[in-house]
């Protein structure tokens, strides 16, 4: 007769134990939402306890896409993790390699040539710039604004293909080295900038004017998904979250690096800590770094910064690949810097960018190798993640999803 | 350039067995288990450190006491960062929590007791946050094959 039921594959025990030991009340339940649900953009798993659709308490996990970044970084050269940071925060992929740059350079005492530190700036602002369009267009998206998602997401594929243009590839870009970049800016690339930020201008004066009072839009952000000051602080929030509470704290102004102290900004912020200030905070943001990065073009085609893009020190830079080929030194050199790496002196250094999500900080160990002998990131999202629960509890399931497209958790830096 | 802060903290903040430099703009305080605790609360009461930004560990295989478990906070107020490092031994890798000063010291905790076993006295939720339930090991420890695996799902063939 029939045979019985078998399950194609084993059981599987669970990778989660929740922390909750039964439902506060007779009426409540626990339910599951992720770690693969399309409104989690990453894999995430978030266990809420609901009394109807209203959120009791909620217990948040992460790890889904854990894959040993750091104990992978332990086993190659300094140079060769350059590819690995920059899947760390794959929307803006260059501010984690040069983050991860100016941690090994402050190791070394290397000092990057200015026009070098033009370029990180302007492509740091860039890369916020994309963050946060991928950001604003997945979280709109998720509340049915289709048109806003599309233009946001048509401006930031542009963007995408201009900086291909310059590096080679879309997302992960490889682009940076330590004491430099890997290549000077094509011909042209500053005039067709100059257009991108025409049509941002353009589709971003249309997004504005489709949301911002938006009555569906205002009712879903408004007030939903808040988070006190001295919660922020107490959580280690920083970027955007800490910002849309009233606090004007922003690496780029505070403790200035790169080129930023001689760049005129403002820092957004927002009143109320809630949804709406967040995206708010974003869009401001945007107009700002669209600000910086004119000032920083204008600078770059300046002939006092037509200078070199790498340092011209033999224990980082590469030399110039026609004399690797015709001279020993040099040849010498270059097959040093491959197989062993660049020597890095012994000791700690603990370097943070203001990354489009918060403190992106590197803390980095060496014995004196040229591999590290550790590798830590302090990851914007995955500190963010422990105060997640503080936004989320109280309000109602379906602003569970805004909430945390709000807090724009990138899985490959949380998980690392 | 130095922050004037860290004038105040080397004088007045130095523990009786640690010691205190400035590394590459941030302040390093060397300190005792016992000291963790104490510092901490004064940083954050008496200092205005009031971000714990980051608790990770280094594994010095080889040397005793075999971990440090290094701490980051910053200032909001003062603009600067403080590390503390603190050296446990392998058999009694135990430090104190930070989650009744700091809410950010729950995840981060987990997060080092996942990768490296620190065990941290007081916080209560020590669950695995980045790896699974029934992980068998401490990645991050130098004496981990990088290559072992553990799957949760086992290979089909």
């Amino acid at each position: 007769m029939d045979a019985p039921f078998r399950p194609a594959v084993s059981l599987i025990a669970n990778p989660v134990r929740s922390i909750f030991e039964g439902t506060l009340r007779d009426d409540s339940v626990i339910v599951n939402i992720g770690p693969s649900h399309p409104a989690t953009h990453g894999t995430v798993q978030i266990i809420a306890e609901l009394d109807g659709e209203r959120v009791l308490r909620t217990d948040v996990h992460c790890g889904y896409l854990h894959r040993g970044f750091e104990k992978e970084c332990e086993d190659h050269t300094w140079h060769n993790l350059i590819p690995y940071v920059d899947r760390l925060n794959y929307v803006s992929a260059l501010i984690n390699t040069f983050t991860y740059c100016d941690a090994v350079e402050q190791l070394m005492g290397v000092q990057i040539t200015p026009r070098c530190k033009l370029l990180r700036t302007l492509l740091s602002e860039y890369s916020r710039l994309v963050d946060h369009l991928t950001c604003l267009a997945a979280g709109l998206m998720e509340l049915g604004a289709m048109t806003a998602f599309l233009y946001l997401v048509m401006v930031r594929d542009h963007m995408y293909e201009h900086l291909a243009a310059l590096t080679g590839a879309r997302v992960t870009y490889s682009y940076g080295r330590i004491g430099g970049l890997a290549r000077d800016l094509p011909d042209g690339w500053l005039l067709r900038l100059e257009a991108i930020f025409k049509q941002y201008e353009d589709f971003i004066a249309r997004v504005h004017a489709l949301v911002d009072r938006n009555r569906i839009f205002i009712d879903r952000m408004r007030n939903v998904g808040v988070i006190s000051t001295a919660d922020a602080l107490s959580y280690g929030c920083t970027g955007v979250i800490l910002r849309s509470t009233g606090v004007a704290r922003d690496l780029r102004k505070d403790t200035p690096y790169l080129a930023y102290a001689e760049l005129d900004f403002d820092i957004p912020v927002g009143i109320n800590g809630d949804n709406y200030d967040r995206y708010f905070v974003r869009m401001r943001e945007m107009d700002e770094s669209l600000y910086m990065m004119r000032q920083l073009s204008e600078m770059l085609q300046s002939p006092a910064m037509a200078g070199p893009i790498n340092v011209d020190d033999r224990r980082c830079s590469f030399p110039d690949k026609a004399l690797v080929y015709s001279e020993i030194e040099s040849l010498i050199n270059h097959f040093k810097l491959v197989m062993d790496g660049p020597v890095v002196p012994a000791g700690d250094v603990y370097v943070a960018h203001e990354a489009p999500n918060g403190e992106l900080g590197f803390y980095l160990v060496s014995d004196g190798g040229g591999t590290p002998y550790k590798v830590h990131c302090r990851a914007p999202s995955f500190v963010h993640m422990g105060g997640a629960h503080l936004m989320m509890n109280g309000g109602q399931l379906a602003d569970i999803v805004p909430t945390f497209g709000s807090i724009n958790m990138i899985g490959g830096e949380c998980d690392r | 350039m130095e922050a004037p802060v860290f004038a105040t903290l080397a004088a007045d903040c130095v523990p009786a067995a640690g010691s205190a430099q400035v590394s590459h703009g941030v302040l390093v305080f060397t300190l005792s288990p016992a000291e963790l605790l104490p510092t901490a609360r004064r940083l954050r009461t008496e200092f205005d450190f009031d971000v714990f930004l980051d608790v990770t560990a280094v594994d010095w295989l080889g040397q005793t006491p075999r971990f440090e478990v290094v701490h980051h906070f910053y200032s909001t107020h003062h603009k600067v960062r403080v590390r503390l490092k603190t050296r446990v031994s392998e058999a009694e890798p135990v430090v104190d929590s930070l989650t009744a000063l700091y809410g950010s010291a729950a995840i981060m905790e987990r997060e080092c007791h996942d990768m490296y076993g620190i065990r941290f006295h007081g916080n209560a939720d020590l669950r695995p946050i980045l790896l699974y339930e029934g992980f068998k090991g401490h990645p991050l420890r130098k004496g981990y094959p990088k290559q072992q695996e553990q799957p949760l799902v086992p290979y089909i063939n």
